[in-house]
């Protein structure tokens, strides 16, 4: 585990008992049959704040969320959210609380109008409360042009979209976000974290689940990496990207150039390791922790000894590259396509050729 | 708000929910309705032609033919069949009120509606009551047409009023019961597509009953099944109280059809019932 200004998971249960956290877990272990889900999982999010629990899939993210929204009960260990246990007083914690899950669990033969009337309505704002807000959210997301058509016909983003409004109909002190952005186009995503960003400023403590870096560093004031149903880092987002470093990658036009722009490449990463593939005529390295490559500035030094560079790129910290840091291993499964799909759009806006 | 108000209100929320589907897709009314009318030409006409049922022959009680080979009928007798058979019919889309909250609950757990009402301060009896009771509404639409185009095609009512209204009483009891066992089996399977293929499971149930042809002809053990059949039990509950002709038959549930009927109707509402809530209540954990 990398020790660079990272604190150690908050392990105290004083920190535990402090009512100014929003939402507490210590110690929460979850089983299903042989899969440990969660293996003492330790939280703690003061109110007002939006923590980003960061981990690749089948870390146990789905299940923190399912256990502090009261779905499921934990083996051992405890959760409070907004002041209340989750094993004792799940109805103050369920009137405490938003949720979108991982699916976007709207109604599709319904409206979005009617899917947040109904919501309403068990929510008990009765009939006509329930109608204003639903026309109050509609307004304030950008969907009344939508609101009479079917949920069927959405947009996947506009799916994601309505269901984030249907876990604020209450408008709920703690909101809890599941992988909110999984699978979305970059504009959708950019709506979605809109919309977090707001109501973080409004003042709402969100816990979202993700495995994108970047959305944990865009939304995020303290970042929690779990991995195997444990917390394994915590931290501001800065810090674990300033652990990390950046991968820099070159193509060149001419083979015989590549042992050139190695000591280049490896100079600017502060003497990172470079790996060279002759066949693509690629030149990588990751740069050492802290040390920050600029594109302007590696395209001038190629530039300077005479390298032909026909595609440079510096690519953000990606998840792999977090756990590649914290735990000196490649992790492996997981859904590799959304990451890679992540990367891909996060590569594409900085790259420069 | 007093628990029962509370039980209440989101009862009514719950409902309103499902009659919102029917509003928004008026083709699944129309298919609820097309349904019924479908089987009576299907089989009044098309196997009714076919069989002929003792007993049936001019609705009068008593007959003890056997039952009558293919083209042996008359046309009284065809008239008799549809009379036989439309109690049958009533029973049949009783027991598909299984489907739609069976596929119905599957696609809310699999698509996360279940978990979002979960995480919500709501009463879950609430929730699932909602459903069944919208759905016994809907059902009061389909049975209706039902037993009018049963009346154009020459099913009469022959008994008393109060056993008629009793009758249609039962039918909807056994109809609600139904719901919850598809909401049961649908929050067990957990998938939609599960769930669909359950779908196929359920039609042995409906066909291995007195609802279309008697059990007399069928072989000692499948008429003991099918006399033993809760819907048997409805479909003959059903012959009674209309008046309508029935074939013979010793076995108990058919002898004493209504107690037999509430029993099953009793025994099915009280296991499906509590575990449907408690399923939902506790779903993925
Ligand atoms: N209801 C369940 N039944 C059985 N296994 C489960 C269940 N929920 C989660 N798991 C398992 O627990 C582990 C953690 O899952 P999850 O919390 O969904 O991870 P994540 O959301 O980070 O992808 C996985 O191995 C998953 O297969
Ligand atoms: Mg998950």
């Amino acid at each position: 585990m990398s020790d660079t200004a990272w604190t150690g998971i908050p392990k105290s249960s004083e920190a535990a008992r402090n009512a100014a956290f929003a939402v507490e877990m210590s110690g929460v272990e979850k089983r299903f049959g042989a899969t440990r889900a969660l293996r003492g999982l330790d939280l703690a999010v003061p109110a007002g704040t939006v923590c980003g629990l960061l981990g690749p899939n089948g870390a146990g993210k789905t299940t923190a969320v399912r256990v502090l929204a009261t779905l499921v009960a934990p083996d051992r260990g405890a959760a409070r959210v907004a002041g209340h246990d989750v094993a004792r007083e799940p109805d103050a914690v369920r009137r405490s609380i938003g949720l979108a899950g991982q699916h976007a669990a709207v109604d599709e033969g319904l409206t979005g109008r009617d899917n947040l009337h109904l919501l309403g309505r068990l929510h008990r704002l009765g009939g006509r409360g329930a109608r204003d807000r639903a026309e109050e959210l509609l307004d304030r997301f950008g969907l009344t042009g939508a609101a009479d058509r079917l949920v069927r016909t959405y947009s996947g983003g506009m799916r994601r979209r309505l269901d984030l409004v249907a876990s604020l109909v209450t408008a709920p002190p703690v909101l809890f976000l599941d992988e909110p952005t999984t699978g979305l186009d970059p504009r959708s995503r950019r709506q979605i974290w809109d919309a977090v960003q707001e109501l973080a400023e409004a003042g709402t403590t969100v816990l979202l689940t993700t495995q994108y870096l970047e959305e944990a560093d865009r939304l995020a004031d303290t970042v929690v990496v779990i991995d195997h149903g444990a917390a394994i880092a915590t931290g501001p987002p800065e810090r674990l990207k300033e652990s990390i470093g950046t991968r820099v990658s070159v193509t060149l036009a001419d083979a015989g150039q590549l042992g050139r722009a190695a000591v280049v490449l490896s100079a600017l990463a502060g003497n990172g390791d470079v790996a060279v593939d002759q066949d693509e005529r690629t030149v990588e390295v990751v740069s050492r922790p802290g040390v920050k490559v600029l594109l302007p500035k590696l395209v001038r030094e190629l530039d300077a000894v005479g390298v032909v560079a026909v595609d440079a790129a510096v690519r953000p910290p990606s998840l792999d590259d977090v756990f590649l840091a914290l735990t000196g291993r490649v992790r492996g499964g997981g859904s590799e396509d959304s990451d890679a799909a992540a990367t891909a759009d996060a590569s594409a806006e900085r790259k420069v050729a | 708000m007093s628990a029962v108000a509370n039980l209440a209100a989101d009862t009514w929320s719950s409902m309103l929910r499902v009659l919102l589907h029917y509003r928004r897709s008026p083709g699944l009314l129309a298919v609820s309705l097309a349904v019924p009318v479908l089987m009576v030409v299907v089989f009044g006409y098309v196997f009714g032609s076919a069989i002929t049922v003792p007993g049936a022959e001019t609705g009068a009680a008593g007959a003890t033919g056997a039952t009558g080979a293919p083209g042996a009928s008359g046309a009284g007798s065809v008239d008799g069949y549809r009379e036989f058979l439309m109690p049958g019919l009533f029973a049949m889309v009783a027991v598909n009120g299984i489907m739609p909250t069976m596929v119905g609950a599957a696609r809310d757990v699999g698509r996360g509606v279940t978990d979002r009402l979960r995480s919500m301060a709501v009463s879950r009896t609430g929730l699932l009551l909602g459903q069944t009771l919208a759905d016994l509404l809907v059902s009061v639409v389909v049975l209706a047409l039902l037993a009018a185009v049963g009346l154009v095609v020459g099913w009469r009512i022959r008994g008393g009023a109060a056993d008629a209204a009793g009758a249609f009483g039962l039918l909807l009891l056994f109809r609600f019961a139904m719901t919850w066992v598809g909401l049961l089996l649908g929050l067990a399977v957990g998938k939609e597509e599960a769930a669909g293929q359950l779908v196929v499971a359920v039609f042995p149930l409906a066909m291995v009953t007195n609802a279309f042809v008697p059990t007399g002809g069928m072989p000692g053990w499948l008429a003991a099944v099918a006399e033993w059949n809760p819907m048997s039990a409805v479909v003959q509950a059903g012959r009674d109280l209309f008046g309508n002709p029935s074939a013979p038959s010793a076995a108990w549930p058919m002898q004493h059809s209504v107690p037999a009927a509430l029993l099953w109707c009793a025994v099915l509402l009280l296991v499906c019932g509590p575990f449907a809530v408690r399923k939902f209540a506790s779903h993925g954990t």
